[in-house]
C-alpha cells in the first residue's frame, strides 16, 4: 500500500461540482471527520445521495438555519435515531422507484453508545442502507467525555485519571449481524479508502464503514499531526484496516509492521495519554491477541 | 359501506389502512410498529394488510422496529420523503418515544398515531388513565379524545386530511381508553378505498427531503428558534377553522358528521355541568339523565380535542353554568387534574369549579360515583382542592 507523505485531499476536476464537504464550515483545523467527508465525496461523485446525520460534530458541521454546509440532502435526526430515520427514507425511496443511496454519518457516541440498538436493528433487518460511524473516541461535540470507544487510558472530562475500560470492537459487532459488507477505514490509506466508500456505496442491504478520525480538540493532539496518527495506529496494529464480508470472511487490507516505536509515538503525541500510566506492554499484548483472532477469522 | 364488528385497536388499524391506500398513487404509506399491551392489536392487523397499487407495486412499508423510539423515527424518516404515515402506542411506549414524538411535530410532519390511553408504571397497570396522552400536550401534536370506536375510526381520516392541510402541518395522536374502547367489539361503519379517496387528496410534503442539499432540522440561533415555534403554534392556532372544513367534507362524503372540538349534552337549560373526556363522558351522559329525572337541570360538555385547546368553544358551552364539576381521569401530581387545570378560567365568573380526579388506574368509573360527585358539587359553597375519588377496581 502506497502511503502518501501528504494526505488529506484536495477538490480536483474529477470531483463533483459541489462538494459534499463545502468551504465555510466551521469544523476545527486538523477534524479527521471532515477529511472523511472529502474522501466520501470523492466516492460519491454523481451518485444521488441523501443523508442522514444525528446529533454529533458532523451535524453542527451543517451550520445555522437556513444554510448547510452540506452538497447534499441532510436530515438531522435525533441522537440516537439516525439509522431508524434512514430506514423510513431508504423504504420510501425504494417503493417510489428511486435510484438513490441513503447514508447514515454518525459519531462513535451515535453509534457505540445510544444510537447502539438502534443501529443493531437496521442491520437485523437488512435495510439498504451505508452507515458510516467516524470515531474520534470521544463525545467531541459536548466537549470531550468519554463513550465506549474511547481507548484504554485517554484523559476525558469524565475519566480524567484516563479510562480503565477498553473500547469496543465495533467492527466485530456489526460483523456478527451477518451483514454484506463492514471495512474500516485509514484517513493515511486514501486510495483504499476512497475505493472502500465506493464499494460500500455500490452495494444493497446495510454496509457499514469505521473510520477512526483525529480530532485534535479531544485527543490533545497538533491538527497537522492527524493524518500521521492514524499511520502509526495502523502501523502499530492499533487499528486494523480490514474489511468483513457477509459477517465472515475477514480480509486484512492493510499489513501493518507492529513497530513498538510506532506505538509509543502514537501514545506520546497525544496529551490525552500524557500522566495516565498507560502500559506499553500490556497495549502491544491486546494488540497481538487481537490480531490473533483476526487471522483466525481469515483475515 | 359495510358494517363491520371490530375492536377499537382494528378500528384505528383498518382506517389507516384505507388511508394508506388512498395515498398509492402518491410517496406510499407507511411506519415503523412496536408493540405493547393494549395496543398490540392494532399493529398485528396492519402488518397483515396489503398495500400494492393497481399495479401491483407495493406501495406501503411496515417496518417492525426495536423500540416505540424508533417505530417514531421511521415514520418520521418516511413522511420526511413524501410518505403517508401512520403508528400506534401506549403508555410507557409513548414515554419511551417522546423524544421523537417532539421531533416529529417539530419537523412539522403530518404523522397520524393512536394511542391507547394507558396507566403509566410502575407498578404496571394497563388499564386507562390518561396521564400518558396528556404528558405529551406541549409536544406540538393535535389531540383527540374518542368516545366509541367509530370515533375513533373517523378519527383517524379527520386526522389524515387535517394534519396533511397546507396550513396545519402537524401530526395528529388519536386516543382511546385502554380495553374500554380497545379491546370492545362494535359495529363500525367501514367506507370503501373510492370513498376514502374522495375524502383524502394525496399527500404532499412542501418540505419533502429530495434533491436539494439542504439541512433538515439542523441547528437554530434564538431568533430562528423564535420564528419556527410562532410559526407551530399560529398553525396550531389555524387548525379549529380547518377542523370545521373537515368536518364538513367529512360528513359530504360519509354522510355523518363527526363531533365537534367540544361537545355538549343537555345544555341548553343547564346551570350545573360535568366536564369529562373520552368514555367518561358515556357515564356522565347517564347520571345527567338521572340528575334530569329529579328536576336538576344538569348537562354535560366533553373535551373531544385538547390540543389546540378549544377555549372559546368550551368558554362557550360552559355559558352560563353557576356550578362545574371537571372530571379527569389524569392526575398532574402536585397541581391536580390536567383538564381541570387547562379549563377551570373556562367557567363564568364566580362560578364554583371542582376537580374530581376519579378513576385513576382503569378503576370502573359508575353513574353512581358521577352521581355522589354532582351532590358533592351541588351542596358546595365554594370550591375546594382537587378530590381524589376512589372507585375501586
Amino acid at each position: 500500500m502506497i502511503e502518501p507523505v501528504l494526505s488529506g485531499m484536495a477538490q480536483t476536476e474529477c470531483d463533483r461540482k459541489a462538494p459534499l464537504l463545502r468551504a465555510g464550515n466551521t469544523n476545527c483545523g486538523g477534524c479527521g471527520m471532515s477529511i472523511a467527508l472529502n474522501f466520501m465525496s470523492r466516492a460519491i461523485g454523481t451518485r444521488r445521495v441523501q443523508m442522514v446525520i444525528p446529533a454529533c460534530c458532523g451535524i453542527v458541521t451543517a451550520g445555522p438555519f437556513p444554510y448547510s454546509a452540506y452538497g447534499a440532502p441532510v436530515v438531522a435526526s435525533t441522537f440516537a435515531s439516525a439509522a431508524a430515520v434512514a430506514t423510513g427514507m431508504a423504504r420510501v425511496a425504494a417503493m417510489n422507484g428511486e435510484d438513490l443511496r441513503v447514508l447514515c454519518f454518525a459519531g462513535d457516541g451515535g453509534t457505540y453508545d445510544i444510537g447502539m440498538a438502534t443501529l443493531s436493528a437496521a442491520a437485523e433487518r437488512g435495510e439498504d442502507l451505508l452507515y458510516v460511524c467516524y470515531d474520534n473516541e470521544i463525545y467531541g461535540n459536548t466537549g470531550g467525555q468519554r463513550s465506549s470507544a474511547t481507548p484504554l487510558g485517554a484523559r476525558t472530562s469524565t475519566t480524567p485519571k484516563g479510562k480503565t475500560q477498553g473500547k469496543k470492537d465495533i467492527l466485530a459487532i456489526m460483523a456478527a449481524h451477518g451483514i454484506p459488507y463492514a471495512a474500516t477505514i485509514s484517513l493515511a490509506h486514501p486510495e483504499d479508502a476512497v475505493a472502500k466508500f465506493a464499494r460500500a456505496l455500490d452495494a444493497r442491504g446495510f454496509r457499514f464503514l469505521h473510520v477512526l478520525a483525529p480530532c485534535p480538540t479531544g485527543w490533545k493532539s497538533e491538527p497537522a499531526h492527524g493524518i500521521e496518527l492514524v499511520r502509526l495506529a495502523v502501523r502499530s496494529g492499533l487499528f486494523p484496516v480490514c474489511h468483513v464480508e457477509d459477517g465472515r470472511r475477514f480480509t486484512i487490507d492493510v499489513e501493518p509492521d507492529f513497530d513498538r516505536a510506532a506505538l509509543a509515538d502514537y501514545f506520546a503525541r497525544q496529551g490525552r495519554f500524557r500522566g495516565t500510566k498507560l502500559d506499553l506492554d500490556a497495549v502491544a499484548m491486546a494488540i497481538e491477541e487481537h490480531w490473533r483472532d483476526l487471522r483466525r477469522r481469515g483475515g | 359501506m359495510s358494517l363491520e364488528l371490530l375492536s377499537a385497536n382494528h378500528a384505528a388499524a383498518t382506517a389507516a389502512t384505507l388511508a394508506g391506500r388512498a395515498n398509492a398513487k402518491a410517496r406510499g404509506f407507511g411506519g415503523g410498529v412496536y408493540p405493547i399491551t393494549p395496543q398490540t392489536e392494532c399493529i398485528e392487523l396492519l402488518c397483515q394488510q396489503d398495500f400494492a397499487d393497481e399495479h401491483g407495486c407495493e406501495k406501503g412499508e411496515i417496518v417492525r422496529v426495536e423500540s416505540e423510539h424508533s417505530a417514531m423515527a421511521v415514520c418520521i424518516g418516511m413522511s420526511l420523503t413524501g410518505a403517508r404515515t401512520f403508528t400506534a402506542s401506549s403508555s410507557n411506549g409513548l414515554a419511551y418515544m417522546t423524544e421523537n414524538v417532539f421531533a416529529a411535530a417539530l419537523y412539522r410532519l403530518p404523522i397520524v398515531m393512536m394511542a391507547v390511553n394507558r396507566t403509566l408504571g410502575p407498578p404496571w397497570n394497563i388499564w386507562v388513565d390518561h396521564g400518558d396522552t396528556l404528558a405529551l400536550r406541549d409536544a406540538g401534536w393535535i389531540q383527540f379524545y374518542c368516545e366509541d370506536n367509530q370515533e375513533v375510526f373517523d378519527t383517524i381520516l379527520l386526522a389524515y386530511r387535517l394534519g396533511e392541510d397546507p396550513r396545519v402541518l402537524l401530526p395528529v395522536i388519536v386516543c382511546q381508553d385502554a380495553f374500554v374502547l380497545s379491546h370492545t367489539m362494535v359495529q363500525t361503519d367501514v367506507p370503501d378505498l373510492d370513498t376514502v379517496r374522495r375524502f383524502l387528496p394525496d399527500f404532499e410534503l412542501p418540505h419533502r427531503v429530495s434533491e436539494q442539499p439542504v439541512t433538515v432540522g439542523g441547528l437554530d440561533f434564538p431568533r430562528e428558534t423564535e420564528v419556527h415555534r410562532r410559526q407551530h403554534h399560529e398553525a396550531m392556532g389555524r387548525v379549529p377553522a380547518v377542523y370545521r372544513e373537515c368536518q364538513d367534507a367529512f360528513e359530504q362524503v360519509f354522510g355523518r358528521r363527526p363531533a365537534d372540538a367540544v361537545q355538549t349534552y343537555r345544555m341548553d337549560d343547564a346551570d350545573v355541568a360535568l366536564v369529562a373526556m373520552a368514555t367518561t363522558f358515556s357515564t356522565v351522559r347517564t347520571a345527567i339523565d338521572a340528575a334530569r329525572a329529579r328536576g336538576i337541570r344538569a348537562g354535560g360538555v366533553r373535551v373531544r380535542m385538547f390540543r389546540p385547546f378549544p377555549e372559546s368553544e368550551l368558554r362557550e358551552a360552559l355559558g352560563r353554568c353557576a356550578r362545574v364539576a371537571i372530571l379527569d381521569r389524569d392526575i398532574s401530581l402536585g397541581l391536580g387534574g390536567v383538564l381541570w387545570a387547562e379549563s377551570r378560567a373556562c367557567a363564568r365568573e364566580g362560578a364554583i369549579v371542582q376537580n374530581y380526579v376519579v378513576g385513576l388506574g382503569g378503576g370502573d368509573i359508575r353513574p353512581r360515583d358521577v352521581d355522589a360527585m354532582l351532590r358533592d358539587l351541588l351542596a358546595r359553597t365554594a370550591a375546594g382542592a382537587p378530590e381524589i375519588v376512589e372507585v375501586g377496581s
